[in-house]
């Protein structure tokens, strides 16, 4: 038992504890990072159904899609876009399924930090702020997506997905994160503004995120589209990942130019969701 | 009102002063302009029924809530501007729970040490002392969700002690608890206000309130009704004694009138009547030796819910 007043006086005042201008300090800097340890040791409760899922899903929709799919396509039209069907899809997949798996990272989590296990409100009454754990909830879910980026990367080069060779393909790991954080930040953000769980999440599931899947350029060119849908793809992160990782794993042709829009729209989405998160987050808590 | 001094207060400096402190939510002024200071080392309250006011003022002493308007300083530092610094030096135990439940209790422990900027190599021996602070040995390695109401509130308060602080802000610490967890909970605090923890309270219970605290304010609607230690409340505006009597629902209208002369003040609920009196069994004679037989009749000490009663004309919990 601690109950000898020795072992009490210890408890209160060690002598071990730094002043708290210093933990302040401390804080202030490294606020998000302590969050996203935090996220780590959560995760490493769900670790192995996620790595389960993350090696499950590329294997069954490279077999499916670039395998099974591709075996029509390849003997009805030959190739697409100058390769195989397998070698076209593949880097579409990879760019698509991180980008979706923000739809469960970044909806009900958030949801539940502020309002259903008030989860956010812990590190709330100590130096870190606000914007600090919005934005080491993001880290955490980003470093995730590098797992799950490289593990999809593995199996196409595994399934000879990458043409272009194995060195140039791995950009494609940086480009996928980069994608789900374009989308990411600004579902974090938009997820932080709700109060109620409602049909919210279901709606930017089925009419946000399954249609930038089906009509960005995944399973078939945008110029393949009428005119009047390429807008999706403009505005869709996915058609922009898609595009960036097509160039490093089979050097699809695109002028320099666009592959620089590219680059610019994820930034872009990304500074944009970032900043509106962390204000919400702010605001959110503190009034 | 005479100035209530602690043995603690005496030689300890303010370390938290508000003044005229205000929040507003739309129409509703949740705290409307109250004025306290804090001697560090003692053990303070604010009493009050639900939405009183006093989780929000408890928040803005925190700076996790911005303030309407008064001014605020917590170990000198305003937490409007100073957020992370005034935390740093607070232990916080909030109304809910907020504990990870998918982690073991030490790990709760561990993780929120780190939001402090507290390195590993102190966590790791920290986390244990805490752990036996909170009699929870047996739980360490225990996920969270497998701890009972009491269990999961000791965590909490362990977890607020986890960077040492000065001062330890409570909100509702035993609210939800059967009463033996309340008094084992109330010991670990008795404890920490021992070794010079500043404890501050917030309660609807005037129980607990009395055991608690050395000195406290009674906030009704955003308000201070009162200030005081709790036995000088108590004297100020209770008597010694109370005669509570039941003559049923219907006679209690009726018999009040006959009472008055018999009591230094009445007070009529709903199902009973308060006899304030000095002396209660003198009273309860007087009133049988003029035929008023009351169904049930109770002599006990006058209690802080006596006082705020008077003051606000209301119960404590409704």
């Amino acid at each position: 038992m601690t109950d000898t007043a020795h072992d009490l006086q210890r408890l209160a005042a060690s002598g071990r504890v730094p002043p708290p201008e210093v933990m302040a300090a401390r804080a202030r800097r490294w606020g998000w990072w302590y969050y996203v340890e935090y996220w780590l040791r959560t995760a490493k409760a769900w670790a192995q159904s996620i790595v389960i899922y993350m090696i499950g899903e590329p294997l069954l929709y490279l077999i499916a899609l670039g395998v099974g799919l591709g075996t029509l396509v390849d003997s009805g039209v030959g190739t697409v876009d100058g390769v195989s069907y397998l070698v076209f899809v593949a880097p579409a997949l990879l760019i698509s399924t991180v980008v979706m798996s923000t739809g469960g990272e970044l909806t009900y989590p958030v949801m539940a930090g502020f309002k259903w296990d008030r989860l956010y409100y812990g590190p709330h009454a100590t130096p870190v702020t606000p914007a600090q754990i919005g934005t080491g909830q993001f880290v955490g879910v980003m470093l995730r997506f590098v797992v799950q980026a490289a593990i999809f990367w593995a199996i196409m080069v595994a399934f000879g997905a990458v043409p272009r060779g194995v060195l140039v393909s791995a950009l494609v790991i940086p480009i996928g994160v980069l994608s789900a954080a374009a989308f990411g930040a600004l579902l974090q953000a938009y997820a932080s503004t709700l109060r109620d769980e409602g049909y919210q999440f279901a709606f930017v599931q089925r009419f946000v995120i399954m249609p930038m899947f089906l009509f960005a350029g995944t399973f078939f060119p945008l110029s393949s589209m009428p005119i009047y849908l390429h807008w999706i793809g403009w505005i869709s992160p996915v058609w922009h990942g898609t595009q960036l990782a097509r160039q490093v794993t089979y050097g699809a042709v695109e002028t320099v130019w666009l592959t620089i829009v590219h680059v610019l729209f994820l930034s872009l989405c990304t500074l944009v969701g970032v900043r509106w998160m962390r204000r919400s987050y702010t605001q959110r808590m503190g009034a | 009102m005479p100035p209530v001094t602690s043995p603690a207060a005496a030689t300890g400096y303010p370390i938290v002063v508000a003044e005229d402190l205000t929040k507003v939510y739309g129409q509703n002024r949740a705290v409307d302009g109250i004025t306290f200071s804090i001697t560090s080392g003692e053990s303070f309250g604010l009493l009050g029924p639900n939405g009183a006011g006093k989780s929000t003022t408890m928040r803005m002493i925190g700076g996790t809530l911005t303030r309407s308007g008064g001014t605020m300083r917590v170990a000198g530092l305003d937490p409007a501007e100073r957020g992370p610094e005034v935390r740093a030096h607070l232990g916080v135990v909030p109304q809910q729970d907020n504990l990870d439940e998918e982690l073991t209790v030490r790990d709760n422990l561990i993780v929120y040490g780190r939001y402090f900027g507290l390195p590993h190599s102190y966590l790791r021996t920290k986390a244990d002392e805490l752990i036996e602070f909170a009699q929870l040995t047996d739980k360490a390695k225990s996920k969270t969700t497998a701890l009972s109401g009491g269990m999961k509130r000791r965590l909490t308060i362990a977890r607020a002690l986890v960077n040492e602080p000065k001062l330890l802000l409570l909100d509702e610490p035993t609210t939800g608890l059967d009463p033996q967890a309340r008094h084992v909970l109330w010991d670990r605090l008795f404890r920490l206000k021992e070794v010079g923890v500043t404890l501050v309270v917030t309660t609807h219970f005037m129980d607990e309130a009395e055991q608690l605290c050395d000195r406290l304010i009674v906030i009704d609607h955003g308000r201070i009704m009162a200030e005081g230690s709790p036995r000088s409340l108590i004297r100020d505006y209770a008597t010694r004694e109370v005669l509570e009597v039941r003559f049923g629902a219907q006679r209690n209208a009726a018999v009040v009138d006959q009472l008055a002369d018999v009591a230094t003040r009445l007070e009529v609920l709903p199902d009973r009547i308060l006899v304030y009196t000095d002396d209660g069994e003198a009273a309860l004679e007087e009133i049988s030796a003029r035929g008023l037989t009351p169904i049930t009749s109770l002599v006990r000490r006058s209690s802080l819910e006596d006082v705020f009663l008077r003051l606000t004309g209301r119960t404590l919990v409704d």
